[in-house]
This record gives C-alpha cells, structure tokens and sequence, in this order.
C-alpha cells in the first residue's frame, strides 16, 4: 500500500461519524434490496445471504432514468457482484458502481456496515 | 434474342420449375410466360387441408403476384390453354389468345377421377383438389349433418378428416377390401381401419356404388351392388387422380395406355422441345402422386434447358402421413411384392401399433415396410431402403419396441453424405452438414439456409438428428443451459426440483450450480418451484427470487410506479365493483384504461399506495389479477348463449370456471386464455395458449395460439368435448407444458419445437402414451388446492407490508415522479417536459 491510498483511507475512517444508521440489520431478507434516504440522496442497499457482506450504491438508474436499482435481482455475472436494473436489465458492478453492459454510465457506491444490529451508510 | 418459355399450368411443380429457371444462371436469357386455369397462382395443394383448420389461401399462396411481376414473369389467371401447334410452336387460350413458344413445359397436374356412377353430377356431389372445391365443400356442410367420401386411400382418408371437423357424421365407402390398397398390406390396413372406426369414422369396404338417388332421412342415398345403401347429405369423390393429360392427346403428343404425357429422363415428352412435369408426366410407364417427384422432375427440365446433365431416374414413393389423427408409413415396396421377399411382422393390439419389414430373399437389404400407429422408425428406414445400406444383423430390431437401453438403432452416422433427407427440397445429408459446418446450429436456422423441412415436415426428425450429430462431430457443445450458473436447461432443472423434491433456489445452487446466481436463472427457478410446490411467492426464502413485479404484485412501469389489475374473471363485472374500481383511481389519482385482455388497469400507484388501493380492492370482493406474474392472465370470453343470438353454449361461464380454475397457476411463461360461444370466435380464441370454441356438439379445444410478437394460430386439439374431458385435456395440456417447456417459452414456441408436435402431444393428453395424465392432473389439483390471492396473503402481514414504501428509513415520496395532464387523466412527463420544467401536478397524497 503506497503511501496516496494511505491517507485516502484515514481521511474516509476519520470521518465515519457521519455514518447513518438506516434500519434493522433484519430488515434486509437476503438477496433483496431497500432504499434509504440519506443526505437527499437516494441509496439501495442490499444483503447477499451467500456472501454474508452487504453493498450500498445510488438508487437512480442512469439508462432507465428512474430511482429502482434497490429493487432490482442480486446475482453474479463470472466474478463480478451485481444487481440487474428491474426496469432493462443492466447490470452494475456492487463494489465499483460500474454498468457492465454500457460502461459508459456508472452509480455511486457507498460504505456499509452492521453497527449494533443496524445496517449503517456512510454518505 | 431472349428463348421464350411457356409454362402451362401454374400448381406446384409449374411454379416450382418457374421459381428453379429465376434462380439459374442463365435466368437473364429466358422470357417465362404461364398460364393457370385457377384464378390464381401456385399454391400448396399438400397443405389444403389447413384450410380447415384455418389457414387462409394467404397462408396456402407459394408464390404472389407481386413476386412474379418483381421477378418479370408473364402470367395469366383464369384462362386455360385449350389447343397447342407443335408445328408453329404456339398455344392458343380458352379466351382466344395465341402465343409463340421456343419452349414448352406441359405442368397441368392431375384431376380427381370420380367413378361414372348415375347420379353423380348432382349438387352436394363434390371433389377435393382446388380451394375452391374447399370452399364448396364448407358451403354444402354448413347444410348437411352426414357426408360419404368414395375412396379410402391417402386423399379419401384426409377427405374423411375435413368432414369430420367440419361436424359432419363422416363414413369412407372404399371398393377394395381395405383402406389404403396402394401403400399398406393387409395387417396394416385392417389396424388403421379399427383405428379410424374408433374415431367415430365409419368405414364400409368391398363396396361399388351403383347410383346414387334421392333419399329419405337424408338428402342422398347411395346404392351399392351388394345390395346395401347409405344416407347421406353430401358426397366427396376421392377416388383417384387421372393425369390431366387433354392437351397433349389434343396435339398427337404420346401419351400411356392409361393416361399421362409419355417422358424421357430429361422430361422431354415425344417432341423435343416439349416438357411435361409433375403429375401429369409419365416415367417409365408411371405417374408420381406426390409432390417431391414432381420437384425433382422440375429440376431436371430446368436443368436440361439450361445445358445442365440432371437426369430423371425414378423417385422413392415412400410417404409418412397422419390421417384421422394417426400415424401411417408405407416405405418402398410396402406389399413384399418382389419375388422371394421375406417379411418381419411386429404387431400389438393393445397399444394398436403394426410394423412390418420386407426384406430381401438373402436379409440383407430392406425392400420396403408399413408401419401403423407408430411411425418413429419412419426416417430410419427410409434412408436403408433408399440407399440400399445393408441392415443390422437383427433386423427384426428395428421394429421392435425399444427396451431399457434402447434396440438397434442404426444411426444416421451410418448413412453416406448423398443421402437425401428431405425429398420436398432435395436436401442431402452433406448439405445440412455443410451448412452446421457453416455455423448454424438451431432446426429454423436450418430451415432458413436449406429449406429442408419447410415442405411437408416429414423429414423433420431427420434433420435434427443430423444436424445434431454433425454438432457433436465438430465438438459443438449443443448448449441449452439455462445461463452461466447452472449447467442444466429449463427443464433439466424442472426435473430436477421435482424429483429431488427440491424446495429453495439456495438448495438447488448448492447442489447443481454455482456463483450467486442472477436475473435470468433466480426467476426460473421460482417459477419452477412455484408451479410444483405453489408457496407463498413471498416467504423470504423466496422473495430474492422474484422480479420486482412479483415482489410488489404489480407491473413497474417506466417511472418506477407500479399498475394495479385486479382479475376480472371472464371480463364479466358487476355494476358496484365497476363503481369501486373508479372511486379508487379517482381517489388515488391512477390513470385508468380498459386493457386488451377485458380487464381494467390502473396506472401510477406508489409503492407505499399498493397496500391500501388493494385493501380497498379486496374488500369489495377483488382478487388479484396476476399481470405482473408468468402465470394464467385472463380468459377472454365473448357474451355467448345466454344473450347472443348465435350462441350455442355459455362462454362466459366456461370462460369464468377455466379462469377461476387456473388463476394463479405459475408457468414457463404468461398464459391467455379465451372461450368464443360460436364460431363466429368474437373472443378470439384461435389466438390464445388455450381456445374453447363452443359447437352444437361441445367444446372444441384450440391449443397454442399466440398474439403478440409472432402471432401463431393455435391448433385444432380436440372436438365435441363436454366440460369435464374439456377440463380434463386442459388440466393435462398445462401441466405438461410446465414440466417440459423452456424458460420465457410461450406455448406457441413450446409446441413448434416439441418432438412429435401435436401429434405427439395429442398422444401423451389423449392417449395417455407416457403414462403420465394421472400425475399430470395429480399436480393440477394439488396446485390449485394451493391457490391464494397474494396481495390477500400481503396485505394480511405487518412484516410484509414495510417493504411498500420507497425509503426504508422515511416516509418521503421519491421527488423524482413528474406528471402531466392528457386527456382529463395524469401520465408521466417526458424528459422534455421535465426539463423544460412546464407545470407539473401535484401529486395527491394520501
Ligand atoms: C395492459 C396491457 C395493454 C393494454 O393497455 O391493453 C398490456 C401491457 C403489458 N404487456 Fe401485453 N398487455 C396487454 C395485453 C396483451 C395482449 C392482448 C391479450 O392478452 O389479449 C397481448 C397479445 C396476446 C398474447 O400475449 O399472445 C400482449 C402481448 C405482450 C407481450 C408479447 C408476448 C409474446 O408472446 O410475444 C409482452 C412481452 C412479454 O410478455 O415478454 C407483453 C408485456 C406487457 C407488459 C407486461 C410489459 C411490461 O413488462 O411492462 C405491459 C405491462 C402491463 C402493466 O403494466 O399492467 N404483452 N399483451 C394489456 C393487459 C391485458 C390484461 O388485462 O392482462
Ligand atoms: C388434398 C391433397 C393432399 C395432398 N397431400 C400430399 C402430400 O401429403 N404429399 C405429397 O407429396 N403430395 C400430396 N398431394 C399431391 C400434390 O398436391 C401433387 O402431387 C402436386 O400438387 C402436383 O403438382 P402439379 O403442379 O403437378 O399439379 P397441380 O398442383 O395440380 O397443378 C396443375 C395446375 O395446372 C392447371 N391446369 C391444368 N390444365 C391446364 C390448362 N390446360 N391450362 C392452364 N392451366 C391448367 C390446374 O388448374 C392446376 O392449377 C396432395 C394433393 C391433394 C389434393
Ligand atoms: S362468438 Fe358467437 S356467441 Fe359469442 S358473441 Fe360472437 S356470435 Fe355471439
Ligand atoms: S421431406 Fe417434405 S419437408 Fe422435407
């Protein structure tokens, strides 16, 4: 690890006050997703049973041009983690945000954790 | 200076050596001129049965006349050639129009041979060759309840068919002892008649009419040289063709003893720059009545007028057909006529199945076989026989029911590359290798590129077997996987679920797949397990599974809102839930449309409105409609007796009973049905998964229609059915689609690529074949046992219920909706609207 990433890294932990807690971990069913509103933002999360790890990325869906990627299907596609769009089908990469099939667009991804039984964004 | 042709006679095999000379090379240096005494161009006469079972003559044509003029071919409709000069090379027309030729091709067919019985000119006395003797014969139906075809061979027994459909009380009157005299021998024509009998056909052998005279319960009656009569209202001559061989016995052509333009193996007839092709040639002493000899024929005249070497050498008169719905096969010489023949007989009656092998004095070569009520070794013995490959050494093997492991099969590894499969388009073995080898790799891609298996369809089976092989020859892996998760097609993983008695998606990754799983596969298999074990669609094991319709029962729409469709069962509504479904749009500001499938949908419903619009909804008595699921959406049904004037059955009960029966039931793909009171099918039901036509003798079940993207014409399945075999066939019909059909496969494409089509699928529901229908109806009743309305089950859970709201953490609207007014009712605004930023509405909170 250089040196750059670093203090990327400490800049992101020292402000993790901000994180928000959103609601109950059991509120996520595994392999769906919720939308939370966070900062006027609007963020879809979800819980991969198998994986046991949780993901957060913006809810606008940039081909469909409307707020429903945290209702989208959870799957994989060769290594990559993704939620297919519930409106046409793209997928997005859950760790970069990136669409797999028009590359050109991409969501936000954010931070989240479980903090005391909640389910936590940092945004 | 162009040769100028002239083609008398436009049927079948005229157009095809039209069609043959276009795509030659040297086209450019001909002037193709034809004449057709129908009034109009070539159509396929081998399909005109369709025509009762509602092709129209568009779906007939094989040629248009937009194609002809594109393609600078001269026609002539309706106007027949009466007289030919061979000396001046000309040909006059019935209305007086003379024409020069360089050359002639004589394609003028054949005519149906109707016996000289007194009597026989009379109205309701009819033919079956032209569309417009079809036409005919609808025309004197629809007045007469009992119909007699003269003549039990292939044409008389489909003659017989039409009659039947047509509602008619049908018998076949045949003068020698038994059905199809020219292709079966003696067991196998006894087997088909009990068969056709068992129908409801009646069939009277040994029987020469003497006259036909006036009759007493009935319009006709036939009298026969034994002594005995029949009653009937109409009668269908099918006894035969007789070449139309007119013209050329006019202008001194030679012509057989018993009829036909006497040919050589260039299809030259006794004057040289004379042809004559199709049935009304005669080769060798013979006439061909069938189709691919007269193609063959058409290509050798072309060729030879072209300078091209193709000769004529006979043609396999070997045919597959199902008549009265069953299976007949004639290979060869089919009655062991050839000196020191031995023969193999397989017969069972229990399961009405005969097969018989004639072999050569050594064994060792097949000459020709029968096979009745079960042809599947049709293409395999057709191919020893033709090419004269040596048999297995138990030849009896390749008659025999298979066993646990399967008997000899020779495969069609074994057959060499000039092999013909399909006879109706010439294709060899080599050339549908040839093309795999090109890259195509499904049966329509085949289709496409060799147009094998486009004519009759005999040859179907064949070519996907070696279409296959050659794909596993070139190490193609012939892939039906679901997706990149799980090595097994949709229905592999069907089996799968029911035999393993699977229950979650998670059991069934661990198991049989891998990685996380994805839109494609996770849907999939809910509906398989929906449709085995029909859950909760919601339990939580589940949810993750689901489409988003699925998960909030509604469809998404564009904006990300949701419609509401609340099933209306039949279309049939009562005035107070009319009231109730305005007072909810109203309330909750929904745009409101009445939908092609006679229901009504609401539009623009919040994810947080979903719960309280239905709960309203079922509180006064609706149920959902399941738009948003692979499953039953509605059963259209038209007014029917109870208040139309033509109906002859309650549609609108039927359709409501069919609806109630089956809503909910998860598929493959969504299901439509429809239920039309009379012919007349305002419910359109010919275009549905399932139709139910109402007839004065029951219910005449369609199956397999589509609308949509490739409308298809759904298939005459069964007839004259009352409620409960009605339900019964239903139950089955569906059931086995779910086990065997493909992922998003609606039953339209289900059924085009399901071995044996609907012969085979009539076997497995009617006949039982697989032993299944218990298991199958089994399955239905334990699925519609499990019937819940789940926005009842969803509205019933506080747990459920916080997922319908956008945020999980707030109770804001997503600021993102934007409306504007059309028509009195909101819709969403278009990205110009948005940005332009016009006044929007407000929306109403509730
Ligand atoms: C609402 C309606 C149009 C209307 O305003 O009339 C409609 C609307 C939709 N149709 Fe349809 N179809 C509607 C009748 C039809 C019909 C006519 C009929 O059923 O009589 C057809 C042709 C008949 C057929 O299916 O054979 C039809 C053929 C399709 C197809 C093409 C299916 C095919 O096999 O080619 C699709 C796409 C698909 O299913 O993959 C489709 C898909 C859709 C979807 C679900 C598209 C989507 O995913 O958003 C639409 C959403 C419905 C909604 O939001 O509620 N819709 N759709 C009709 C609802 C009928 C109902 O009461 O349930
Ligand atoms: C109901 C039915 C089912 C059949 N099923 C099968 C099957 O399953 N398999 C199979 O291989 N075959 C089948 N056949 C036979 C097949 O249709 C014929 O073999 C084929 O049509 C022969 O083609 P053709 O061009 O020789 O004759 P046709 O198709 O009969 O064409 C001859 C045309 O010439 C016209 N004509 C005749 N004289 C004149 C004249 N002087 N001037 C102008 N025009 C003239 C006629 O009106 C006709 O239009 C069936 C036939 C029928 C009727
Ligand atoms: S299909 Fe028949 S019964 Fe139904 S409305 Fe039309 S005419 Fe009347
Ligand atoms: S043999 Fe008739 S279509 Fe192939």
């Amino acid at each position: 690890m250089n040196t750059m990433t670093a203090t990327a890294e400490l800049i992101r932990e020292s402000q993790s006050t901000t994180w928000t807690s959103v609601c109950e971990a059991s509120d996520l069913i595994p392999d769906t997703g919720v939308c939370a509103l966070v900062n006027k933002q609007q963020i879809a999360i979800f819980y991969s049973g198998r994986l046991n790890e949780y993901f957060a990325i913006g809810n606008y869906d940039p081909v469909g041009e409307a707020n429903v990627l945290s209702r989208g299907i959870l799957g994989s596609i060769g290594d990559h983690v993704v939620v297919a769009s519930p409106l046409y089908k793209q997928h997005f990469n859950l760790r970069t945000g990136e669409c797999l099939e028009k590359p050109e667009h991409a969501v936000p991804t954010y931070a989240v954790r479980i903090y005391d039984g909640r389910v936590q964004v940092h945004a | 200076m162009k040769q100028r042709i002239i083609v008398v006679g436009n049927g079948m095999v005229g157009h095809k050596f039209i069609d043959g000379l276009l795509n030659s090379n040297a086209a450019a240096d001909y002037e193709i001129v034809t004449f057709s005494e129908e009034p109009r161009l070539a159509y396929d006469r081998v399909k005109l049965s369709y025509y009762f079972a509602g092709s129209t003559v568009q779906d007939l044509m094989l040629t248009s006349e937009t194609e002809y003029q594109a393609r600078g071919v001269h026609y002539t409709l309706n106007d027949k050639v009466v007289s030919i000069d061979t000396a001046s090379n000309q040909v006059t027309t019935a209305s007086g129009r003379t024409e020069s030729y360089d050359k002639l091709v004589l394609a003028t067919g054949s005519y149906p041979f109707v016996p000289p019985v007194p009597g026989k000119d009379q109205p309701h006395c009819l033919v079956y060759r032209t569309i417009e003797d079809l036409e005919a014969i609808t025309a004197s139906a629809s007045v007469s309840k009992v119909g007699v075809v003269v003549g039990g061979g292939l044409l008389g027994l489909e003659a017989a068919n039409a009659l039947k459909n047509l509602g008619l009380q049908t018998h076949v009157v045949e003068f020698a002892p038994r059905l199809m005299a020219v292709q079966l021998d003696e067991g196998g024509g006894q087997l088909l008649r009990r068969k056709i009998e068992a129908l409801g056909v009646n069939v009277h052998t040994e029987k020469n009419t003497k006259e036909i005279v006036a009759g007493e319960t009935c319009r006709y009656r036939m009298n026969f040289a034994d002594g005995s009569f029949l009653e009937t209202d109409l009668i269908l001559f099918s006894a035969g063709i007789r070449p139309q061989d007119e013209l050329a016995r006019q202008c001194g052509l030679a012509v057989g003893e018993r009829g036909g333009i006497v040919i050589n193996n260039s299809c030259q007839t006794s004057v040289d720059n004379v042809y004559a092709i199709g049935e009304c040639a005669l080769w060798d002493n013979r006439i061909f009545g069938l189709v691919a000899p007269g193609y063959q024929m058409a290509k050798v005249a072309v060729a030879h007028i072209t300078g091209g070497t193709d000769q004529f050498t006979g043609a396999d008169m070997s045919t597959k057909l199902k008549l009265l719905g069953v299976d007949v096969a004639s290979i060869g010489d089919a009655q062991g006529r050839t000196p020191g023949s031995q023969s193999y007989v397989f017969s069972d009656g229990v399961a009405e199945v005969y097969k018989r092998l004639i072999v050569s004095a050594d064994g060792k070569k097949l000459l020709g076989a029968v096979l009745v009520g079960d042809v599947e070794a049709y293409g395999t013995l057709q191919q020893i026989c033709v090419n004269h490959m040596d048999l297995p050494d138990a030849p009896e093997q390749l008659i025999l029911p298979a066993v646990e492991g399967g008997g000899v099969t020779m495969g069609v590894d074994a057959l060499p590359d000039t092999a013909q499969i399909c006879s109706c388009y010439d294709v060899t073995k080599g050339a549908i290798c040839c093309s795999v080898q090109n890259g195509v790799t499904t049966l329509s891609g085949l289709k496409d590129a060799t147009k094998a298996s486009t004519g009759c369809g005999g040859c179907a089976a064949l070519v996907k077997q070696v279409m296959d092989s050659e794909l596993v020859k070139l190490g193609v892996e012939v892939s039906n996987n679901i997706c990149e998760h799980f090595a097994h097609t949709r229905q592999e993983l069907a089996d799968i679920v029911r035999v393993k008695k699977i229950r979650t998606f998670d059991e069934l990754l661990d198991q049989h797949g891998k990685g996380l799983g994805c839109e494609i596969c996770k849907p999939a298999v809910a509906s398989i397990l929906a449709s085995y074990w029909n859950e909760y669609v919601l339990k939580p094991e589940h949810m993750g599974l689901q489409d988003t319709n699925d998960i909030f029962l509604g469809n998404m729409q564009k904006d990300g809102t949701y419609s509401i469709v609340p099933r209306i069962a039949g279309g049939e509504i009562t005035p107070d839930k009319l009231i109730v479904l305005g007072e909810v749009a109203k309330e909750f500001n929904l745009y409101t449309k009445i939908t092609g499938g006679q229901r009504i949908d609401l539009f623009g419903a919040q994810l947080h409105q979903l719960p309280t619009i239905w709960k309203k909804l079922i509180d006064a008595g609706f149920e959902t409609g399941h738009a948003y699921g692979k499953s039953v959406r509605t059963v259209k049904s038209c007014v029917g007796s109870t208040w139309c004037r033509y109906g002859v059955l309650d549609s609108v009960g039927m359709a409501i009973a069919i609806e109630n029966r089956y809503k909910g039931l998860r598929a493959p793909h969504k299901l439509k049905f429809a239920v039309s009171g009379c012919t007349r099918e305002c419910a359109e039901a010919q275009s549905k998964d399932i139709g139910v036509i109402a007839t004065e003798n029951g219910w005449n079940l369609y199956v397999c229609g589509n609308g949509g993207m490739r409308p298809r014409h759904a298939d005459l399945f069964a007839t004259g059915l009352d409620d409960d075999t009605l339900i019964k066939y239903i139950d089955r019909v569906l059931m086995f689609y779910i086990r065997t059909a493909d992922r998003l496969q609606r039953t339209s494409v289900w059924l085009e690529n399901l071995e044996g089509g609907l012969a085979y699928l009539k076997k497995v529901v009617i006949e039982d074949k697989l032993g299944i229908a218990q298991d199958l109806e089994d399955e239905m009743t334990s699925n519609i046992a499990n019937y819940q309305c789940e926005w009842k089950t969803t509205i019933e859970d506080p747990q459920k219920l916080k997922r319908f709201s956008h945020f999980i953490n707030s109770a804001a609207r997503d600021d993102n909706l934007a409306y504007v007014i059309e028509r009195d009712q909101p819709r969403p605004a278009t990205s110009e609207e948005r940005a332009l930023k016009i006044p929007l509405i407000e929306l109403v909170e509730n």
